[in-house]
This record gives structure tokens, C-alpha cells and sequence, in this order.
């Protein structure tokens, strides 16, 4: 009978020796790419549709279980404004057939941030992500909207009215809980913690943004960070909410490194077209 | 928790030059959000261009059992219907 491996008796020993940035922060040296602007530009469109696909989906858990039916339309109509987002942007990056980008990846090929893979949690912990989200995606957008490229330009246009509204209704919620009764300041305020750390992801620049952006063919996130967190401080003050401090930011999602939560959501998700590829409706 | 939330009577106008017309009622914790959960809830497929949203209560309703002295008067006087005179063919959209 095969004897499973030995267990290491020395977890502390090892963990002195890891890093101390730890496992995730730096990007790991890719081999070089053909044609890497090609490549970059790809693995943009990667970003931007997954951040959208994958928090339409989270929010799309929601639909029959939000605290009312209004709420359940509103985080549905967020829900399918993104999924429609994320419909355009794969089918342009795989030649109309974004279907196969949404459901025949797995968690490692998958490029979205790691705030949008976070679970719901409860409401609080929901809009906070909205807000943390829509904001930046609402900055990047409007810029996006100017971009040389016809398809960023056309999708960024259109789509910036939609975030606009769910930055909006998620500022809306974030004051009236955070402002609240006690237990709902209290649930803002553990939100908050969740959500805080997967804020800097947001602004990370790497070797294959860093050519789009030299290329200005996309936003430099950087140019916006100030503003953003202007904007976030804003809508914290008037909900009576205490911004968090820093915590050590949470890295990688943008090359494939997530958090366990993708895998369950991307088994719900993916679990129909995998079980029944045939299936049509 | 939403029928903790005051109900709001809610009026979509479908197109310039068209009044806002009664579509049903949300359930909202204030005036911002009542717009907003109008919004959410009756104008997902393009129904209109303007929102009216006011609490239910501030609403002035008639009495239903004063139904007979308020309307029925109306019943039998036919001409205050604008019928008796001819509209000439150069007048449109009466």
C-alpha cells in the first residue's frame, strides 16, 4: 500500500524562510512572447471581461435572497448590466466565441481582480465591494472611452453609463448603512477590513499593462488612484465610517493567482455547459 | 425589511410631451432610494424618460362610498362631451 508523505514537522522552520513579501506579490518571470503586444492587448481584454463576468455572477447569487424585491432587482440589473459587459468584451477576444472563455477556463487561466471574486458575504459586505469596484471601473471607463482603440472606445462608452449607476447606488447604500442603525455601522465596518486589502490590486501596473500603456492605448490606473481614493473618503465621511488602515495588499489575480473562492464560483457557474456541452435554450 | 420601508406610488413619463402615468408602487427607505428602486423595478425595458415617485400617504384619495354624489351627477349630461359640431378636415390629431 502506498504511504502518504511523511508530515513536516517543521511548518515554522520553513515559513522563516519564506519570503517575506510573500508567495503572490511579485509577478514570476514569464518566458518571452512573440508578440507580446498582441498577447497584452489579449490579456486585457482577460482583465476587464472577467472582472465583469465574474461579479456579475456573484451578484446574480443574490437574485430571490436579496432583503427585498426592490433590492433583488436593483443587484439583478447590476448583475446582468456586467454579464452583458463581459459578453462583449470575450466575444471580441475570442472571435465571438466568448461562451468558451466563460466556461472552459479554469481558475489559472482566469484574470480578473480579487475583490470581484470575493463572496457576497452579507449586503454590507456586498455594496462595499460595489462601491470599491464601480468606482474604479466607472474612472477607468470614462478614460477608456478616449482610447485609440475603436473596440475599448465603443465598449468603455456605452458601459459608463451603466457603472456610473451602480458606483451611485452602492455610494446610496454605503451612507445609509454605514450612517445606519448600530449593527448595520458595525457590518459596514467589517466589510470595510474584508474589502480594504484587495483595493491596491486596482492600481498594479505590470510589464504587460505597462506597454498598453505605453502605447496609449489604455489608461494608467496610477493617474486615477488619487482621485479614487478621494471619491471613496468622500462617501465614507458621510456614512459616518472610518476609512481602514492599509493592510498588506493581496496580489495576482491579474496572473491567474486567486483566492479558493473562484474555484466554487466557477463550479456553479461552469457546472450546466461542462455537464451538458450540447445543451442549448 | 421592506415593509419596515414606507411605500411610494410611482410615475413613469414613456416620452416627451406625454404625462406621467400611475405604474404601481415601491417599497424604499427614502426619496433617493424610491427613485432608484423605480428606476430598478419599472423602467428595465425603456419605458421612459422621466420618474415621479410620492409616498403613498401624502396621497389625497377620494372617499369609494361618496362615489355616488361625486361621479354619478356626470352620467347624464352628455353634452359636455365635445360631439356636437363638426371637426373640419384641416385640424389633425383630435
Amino acid at each position: 500500500m502506498p504511504s502518504l508523505p511523511p508530515i513536516e514537522r517543521d511548518v515554522v522552520k520553513r515559513a522563516e524562510k519564506a519570503p517575506a513579501s510573500g508567495a503572490f506579490d511579485e509577478p514570476e518571470a514569464e518566458e518571452p512572447s512573440a508578440n507580446p503586444l498582441e498577447d497584452g492587448y489579449y490579456d486585457y481584454l482577460l482583465r476587464l471581461g472577467d472582472d465583469a463576468l465574474i461579479l456579475g455572477q456573484r451578484l446574480s447569487e443574490w437574485c430571490g435572497h436579496a432583503p427585498s424585491v426592490e433590492v433583488d432587482l436593483s443587484l439583478a440589473n447590476m448583475a446582468l448590466d456586467l454579464i452583458g459587459q463581459a459578453t462583449h468584451i470575450l466575444d471580441h477576444a475570442n472571435n465571438g466565441y466568448g461562451d468558451e472563455l466563460a466556461f472552459e477556463r479554469d481558475v489559472l487561466d482566469f484574470r480578473n481582480c480579487w475583490l470581484v471574486e470575493q463572496p457576497n458575504g452579507d449586503f454590507a459586505r456586498t455594496m462595499v465591494r460595489q462601491l470599491l469596484y464601480s468606482t474604479w471601473q466607472h474612472m477607468l471607463f470614462e478614460q477608456l472611452a478616449e482610447s485609440p482603440d475603436p473596440f475599448l472606445r465603443a465598449i468603455a462608452a456605452k458601459a459608463v453609463k451603466e457603472v456610473a449607476y451602480h458606483r451611485e447606488l452602492a455610494g446610496e447604500w454605503t451612507i445609509r448603512l454605514g450612517d445606519g442603525t448600530e449593527e448595520s455601522a458595525t457590518r459596514m465596518r467589517d466589510a470595510l477590513d474584508w474589502c480594504w486589502r484587495f483595493v491596491p490590486e486596482l492600481f498594479e501596473v505590470d510589464e504587460k499593462l505597462k506597454a498598453l500603456i505605453a502605447l496609449q492605448m489604455v489608461p494608467d490606473p496610477r493617474s486615477f488612484e488619487r482621485e479614487y481614493r478621494a471619491a471613496i473618503a468622500d462617501v465614507l465621511v458621510e456614512a459616518k465610517l472610518e476609512q481602514p488602515d492599509d493592510q498588506r495588499p493581496i496580489l495576482g489575480g491579474r496572473r491567474g493567482h486567486h483566492s479558493e473562492h473562484l474555484g466554487h464560483l466557477l463550479a456553479v457557474m461552469q457546472y450546466l455547459p461542462r455537464t451538458y456541452p450540447d445543451a442549448t435554450w | 425589511m421592506s415593509s419596515d420601508w414606507p411605500l411610494w406610488e410611482v410615475f413613469v413619463r414613456a416620452k416627451g410631451g406625454l404625462a406621467h402615468r400611475h405604474v404601481g408602487s415601491v417599497h424604499a427607505p427614502d426619496q433617493k432610494l424610491a427613485l432608484r428602486h423605480a428606476r430598478d423595478t419599472y423602467t428595465r425595458r425603456l419605458e421612459g424618460v422621466s420618474l415621479w415617485v410620492v409616498k403613498s400617504t401624502d396621497i389625497v384619495a377620494s372617499d369609494p362610498e361618496e362615489a355616488g354624489p361625486l361621479f354619478e351627477p356626470a352620467e347624464d349630461k352628455i353634452y359636455r362631451h365635445p360631439t356636437f359640431y363638426d371637426i373640419p378636415d384641416e385640424v389633425k390629431h383630435i
